[in-house]
């Protein structure tokens, strides 16, 4: 069992950061989180997300949230990317793996993954 | 949904849009019986809702007028044998609790699955409200996670920071 004082150690390492951490976030990725995505594999999505973020250090740029039904429900799990004065971007079908190739190539390097979109996947 | 834990964090979500600020999950395991109970502190239901909220064609979502989320639960509940209650209050004790029973080795009980995996996904998505999580397995061993326990240790660090939310799944996985 994880015990409370490593906690304790957490924060003693984190109080330092959080201030800088806070209210920043240009990028917005937002991953449907209702009935349809949680059947479709919606739980290890997010959590690969939340995961390469923060591994790739991304967390003062990205912020990674949840939300109800998209109204695609045939296309979950989903993710889709906000960022100011861009189009949004819909991934669909999504997978850890692919998560994690989007938290890579997209939220850090800035570059679309065109295969994983709604159009690709639509037309293909 | 392939594991209890799914329906959980399912219908946990419900309590979260009710804008609960506690929600209580409580497992328990005994004489055969897996019980599991969702408590919230939310805004409720009115009477003709709770009525009617195991049909599919009741539901909050706006995107089409279809629910499958309690109606999942009481099917996972009740191909095994066991049942699932809702009760509801708008009053001055408002709040949601859904309980649902499981015959522990029917052929068709789901196993619960990613416990950790959904408490991670609550706490990740609602950091600002307090969950309490119970897990008592049959024979006695018990798992217990407090929220407003964590938030008086790490004081003004949000819950949904990454090394918080891994100390979170591994403490709900690894042994005492």
């Amino acid at each position: 069992m994880k015990t409370l004082a490593e906690l304790q150690a957490i924060r003693d390492r984190m109080k330092d950061t959080v201030n800088l951490r806070s209210g920043s976030g240009s990028i917005r990725a937002v991953v449907g989180m209702a009935t349809c995505g949680i059947a479709a594999g919606a739980r290890p999505v997010l959590a690969a997300l939340v995961e390469e973020v923060s591994r790739l250090g991304l967390t003062d740029k990205v912020t990674v949230t949840q939300t109800g039904c998209i109204g695609i429900c045939r296309y979950e799990p989903i993710i889709e990317v906000y960022e100011a004065d861009k189009e949004k971007v819909t991934y669909v079908k999504m997978t850890a793996e692919k998560a994690r190739r989007i938290a890579e190539e997209h939220l850090q390097g800035g570059k679309v993954v065109e295969e994983y979109t709604i159009g690709a996947v639509e037309n293909a | 949904m392939k594991e209890l834990s799914l329906n959980i964090l399912d219908i946990a979500k419900n309590s979260v849009k009710a804008k609960a600020t506690l929600i209580e999950i409580v497992i328990d395991e005994r004489d055969g019986w897996r019980r599991l109970t969702i408590r919230d502190d939310g805004c409720g239901m009115p009477p003709e809702m709770v009525a009617t909220v195991t049909d599919p064609f009741t539901t909050s979502r706006t995107t089409r007028p279809v629910g499958m989320g309690l109606p999942l639960l009481k099917l996972a509940a009740e191909q095994t044998g066991g049942t699932l209650k809702v009760k509801s209050s708008q009053g001055d004790d408002h709040g949601t609790e859904v309980t649902a029973t499981f015959a522990i080795d029917h052929l068709d009980c789901v196993p619960v699955g990613d416990y950790a995996g959904t408490m991670v996904t609550l706490i990740q998505g609602s950091p600002e409200i307090d969950f309490s999580f119970t897990y008592r397995r049959e024979g006695g061993d018990e798992i217990n996670l407090e929220t407003a326990q964590m938030r008086e240790i790490l004081g003004d660090v949000p819950l949904d920071t990454p090394e918080v939310l891994s100390w979170v799944y591994e403490s709900l996985t690894s042994p005492a």
